[in-house]
């Protein structure tokens, strides 16, 4: 019980560090859309549409982080393929964006994308249906990786799949719809994706306007999600999934139904996972079966590895920190990026298995300590 | 009575080989009957071959052989003067054929210019193949008659038919008896006389040669008049139907235990690793590239002995990715004890570091890795099944290792060692065995398998920096399903999925077989967690 007690005191204690989280968020992501669209192009202080997508990217990318956190960092449930959840919302999208194109595809169907064109199909399948409607195609992206969360769980939880199987299981999930999506039968463009989107309720994805509008609605879907993570962690429900992780058989002893907490916890894990998919791609213009490909997953849990798992806010920082090295380094010296990823995975696991924030939360908590005794110190000898 | 025999078949070739004309008969010389071959039409020529095939000589066949080669030139001044063309290397050389029968003698330096070609056509070609089919009949070994007779089947003549009905009796071994009969009885399909055709069906119901399908089924299409034909020849062909329907199957079967092979070979240092140690290892993948990348390190050291690289790179592998793996326990997996999760993730991040190592070294293009010739070619046990001698020797070697590996296990010290630190690790520490001794060796013992079965893998597929990842997801689920810290499992596990999924591909095509294959395993999962084969123990949870 006593470390329970701590956790949640330890949990109130990042209040102050979540706050200023928030706060920098939105902050940057207002100043960026100012400075984009006000600003000339020749000012020092504008910012690219570039940037503002590259940022939007990586927004999405902490967000999806985010949902590992959830499940891993408070509940101890290591999944390898989220990256699932996040490419089937990211369809859901494309097949939305896909349909807004119309007969301005290069075959010029009114109604087939141009891949369906191609392979001579002669009406849209039935899972296209109502995918031109915005909200139909918003309620499937977050219906359908809800549902796959659900069963998956559901039957996983049920039967007590614990560790290091649940996670080969997952790997092994976005592994078989990895394989699925790339199949031409399948009727998502087969190992092309979707792609050459034209415009998403009616306003153009290339202009600037659209480009930062998306990213200020990717910063404040990924705040709301934040604090709505934050506040189910401070409730009685994160209780007790706290005290699954660290004692799941004491917990079921005395009298919680395990297997709903943790399906719960990861169907809303899921769906944050979809909705970060969503908003990645208007941004990055593409989705394609690489998106499920086991790799990226594991890549995320890397990103809340590095931040620190359980925190939350480690996850965000863990994801923009990775995702901007990454970009940095496979610009300047591509071979040397798998070598760098490869290196943080081991060193963090093995030297720093908290994360990055945890060590600086060490290092703060040390300095405020010597602070205060020194200042003790000095107050003694009046 | 050897010669006796040689001067009947002989006077019967006279006869098998056809219409000859007077003069050619006369001569009983090759060269004679050659002589006339420039000066003829291509029809002519067809019926000289004819004749050519009668003489009994030494050098008949290898003289047919020439010509259907297109070997054969003659003197542009003199038409009977015959070179015969060799080519060595490339460097081509003339040797003139001597004496009356044409026997080759030593090269000659004759300018090519001074020569014309034999020319031939297809037609005279086709009756190239016939004749030398005839002579080997006559000459040949048991396994050039048959042969010879399987170039006949389905494609007779009346005459030829008539002649070599009347060649069977001469034939002594029962192979070739059976394969006579089978060519007649072919022939006989198309006999006029309803009783005759059906007497064919006979010997044909059930054989699994292409031409004796084709051949009942032209003879259903000409006779459809003939109930009674037709009703029986329907039954044999339903008959043969069957058997193919077998050998299909025997096949299938065939396909899938060798895919069940490379999944046993794939799986079985896991289940060692992650079944024995419980040590997820994400860089096992890499561990059996490692070993294919070996074998081709081995190959470009000694080019001249690429028939024993094979056997090199064996023992190579299994220390280099050995020794990949002590150092990866002794260096990262041995702070992780008891953490399995951040194995995973270390062991992750050691997977990326080696394939990226291995791009920058050899680039991230595939590397040819050529087979020894005894692994290349294929055993043919029937016209519809063969099976290929790689993936024979794979099976082979992967049962095996499997075998060594029980072994290993369960006779030998180490094995007693590793089995006492997997069940209670403290006590055996207590005990006195050197547990962290004990891991590394078991963790570069799992490795050094997985680079064994790279050795392997190079045989079958691509060496490329993916190589390993393609079979790491498939390795865990060969092992999950099995049931963990149970080689046993991983056999029936492996062998198993490798069928399944041979016997799903035709339904549902490759990659959806694959997928199926993983949701049976995902919901197998959850129905019993442990695996096929649970590991007997008394945990709480």
């Amino acid at each position: 019980m006593t470390s329970l007690y701590q956790r949640l005191s330890k949990l109130r204690g990042h209040g102050n560090v979540s706050s200023a989280v928030l706060v920098i968020l939105l902050f940057t992501s207002v100043y960026a859309s100012v400075c984009n669209l006000l600003l000339p192009e020749d000012s020092v202080f504008y910012v690219s549409t570039y940037t503002i997508t590259l940022l939007g990217k990586y927004l999405c990318f902490a967000m999806l982080a985010l949902a590992v956190d959830v499940i891993w960092g408070y509940c101890g449930i290591l999944s390898l393929g989220h990256g699932a959840f996040f490419a089937l919302g990211g369809y859901g999208m494309g097949m939305y964006l896909m349909r807004q194109v119309g007969d301005r595809g290069v075959y010029g169907h009114p109604e087939l994308p141009d891949f369906m064109v191609f392979l001579n199909w002669q009406q849209l399948p039935w899972y296209w249906q109502g995918m031109d409607m915005f909200w139909f195609a918003l309620l499937m992206i977050l219906l359908v990786p809800g549902l796959l969360a659900f069963v998956f769980g559901a039957l996983a939880f049920r039967s007590r799949v614990t560790g290091v199987y649940l996670s080969i299981m997952t790997q092994a999930l976005t592994y078989a719809l990895m394989l699925a999506f790339f199949r031409n039968e399948m009727g998502f463009g087969g190992n092309n994706g979707l792609t050459d989107f034209k415009d998403i309720l009616g306003y153009n994805l290339q202009a600037d306007g659209t480009r930062v509008s998306l990213f200020i609605i990717t910063a404040f879907c990924l705040a709301m999600a934040f604090l709505l993570s934050r506040s189910i962690m401070q409730s009685r429900f994160g209780r007790v999934v706290l005290a699954i992780r660290d004692a799941e058989p004491r917990s079921r002893f005395v009298g919680y139904r395990v297997e709903r907490y943790k399906l719960w916890l990861f169907v809303y894990s899921a769906l944050l996972a979809a909705l970060a998919g969503a908003l990645y791609v208007p941004q990055v213009g593409i989705i394609n079966p690489g998106e499920f490909a086991p790799l990226n997953s594991i890549e995320v849990v890397v990103w809340v590895a590095v931040g620190g798992r359980g925190t939350l806010y480690g996850a965000i920082i863990g994801a923009l920190l990775v995702n901007y090295a990454k970009t940095r380094f496979t610009a300047i010296w591509p071979d040397a990026w798998l070598f760098m990823l490869g290196a943080l995975f081991v060193f963090i696991t093995v030297f720093l298995p908290q994360g990055l924030s945890a060590y600086v939360a060490a290092k703060w908590q040390q300095y405020r300590h010597a602070k205060s005794t020194s200042k003790g110190a000095q107050h003694e000898p009046c | 009575m050897k010669n006796l025999i040689a001067g009947i078949v002989g006077v019967w070739l006279v006869a098998l080989c056809g219409p000859v004309t007077a003069e050619a008969a006369d001569n009983g010389s090759l060269r004679a009957q050659l002589q006339h071959f420039s000066g003829l039409n291509y029809r002519q020529k067809k019926a000289a071959v004819e004749g050519l095939a009668t003489i009994e000589s030494e050098s008949t066949l290898p003289l047919l052989q020439a010509l259907l080669g297109g070997e054969i030139y003659f003197s542009k001044t003199d038409n009977s003067q015959f070179y015969q063309r060799r080519e060595s290397g490339a460097e081509v050389q003339f040797s003139p054929l001597l004496g009356d029968q044409l026997s080759p003698g030593p090269t000659a330096a004759i300018k090519p210019s001074s020569l014309r070609k034999l020319r031939v056509n297809n037609a005279v070609r086709k009756a190239l193949r016939q004749a030398i089919a005839a002579v080997q009949l006559r000459v040949g070994s048991e396994a050039e008659r048959l042969a010879a007779l399987e170039t006949m089947l389905g494609k007779l003549d009346d005459e030829a038919y008539l002649r070599l009905q009347q060649l069977q009796p001469q034939q002594s071994s029962a192979a070739v008896q059976d394969q006579f009969q089978l060519v007649l009885a072919v022939h006989q399909l198309g006999a006029a006389d309803s009783a005759q055709r059906l007497a064919a069906l006979g010997p044909l119901a059930g054989r699994l040669e292409p031409q004796v399908r084709a051949a009942i089924q032209q003879a259903i299409e000409a006779f459809a008049d003939d109930r009674a034909f037709v009703a029986e020849a329907s039954a044999a062909l339903a008959k043969t139907e069957q058997r193919i329907g077998f050998y299909r199957f025997v096949e299938t079967l065939f396909f899938g235990l060798s895919l069940g092979s490379v999944f046993l070979l794939a799986a079985i240092g896991l289940a060692i690793t992650f079944g024995v140690m419980g040590v997820i290892n994400m860089a096992h993948g890499e561990m059996i590239m490692l070993g294919a990348y070996t074998t081709y390190v081995v190959q470009l050291l000694m080019p001249a002995h690429l028939q024993y690289s094979l056997l090199v790179a064996v023992p190579a592998a299994f220390l280099v990715s050995g020794l990949f793996g002590v150092l990866i326990e002794r260096g990262v997996i041995q702070f992780l004890h008891g953490r399995p999760l951040e194995t995973l993730l270390a062991t992750f991040g050691i997977s990326l570091i080696l394939q990226q190592l291995v791009r920058s070294v050899f680039s991230p293009l595939n590397r040819q890795v050529a087979s020894p010739s005894w692994m290349s070619g294929a055993v043919e046990l029937n016209p519809v099944l063969s099976l290929t001698l790689n993936r024979l020797y794979i099976l082979a070697f992967s049962l095996l290792v499997f075998m060594l590996l029980v072994y290993l296990f369960k006779r030998t010290n180490l094995g007693l060692n590793v089995r006492a630190v997997s069940q209670n690790r403290a006590m055996a520490k207590a005990m006195g065995v050197k547990t962290g001794w004990v891991d590394a060796l078991t963790f570069g013992l799992g490795s050094g398998v997985a680079g064994v079965a790279g050795v392997a893998l190079s045989q079958l597929t691509n060496v490329g920096p993916n190589l390993g990842q393609s079979y790491i997801i498939d390795s865990f689920m060969v092992v999950v399903f099995g049931g963990v810290g149970n080689l046993i499992g991983t056999l029936v596990g492996a062998f198993s999925l490798g069928v399944a999924n041979k016997f799903l591909e035709p339904l549902t095509g490759a990659v959806m077989a694959n997928i199926l294959v993983l949701v049976f395993i995902i919901l197998f999962i959850q129905k019993r967690p442990q695996g096929l084969f649970p590991q007997r123990g008394r945990a709480a949870e």
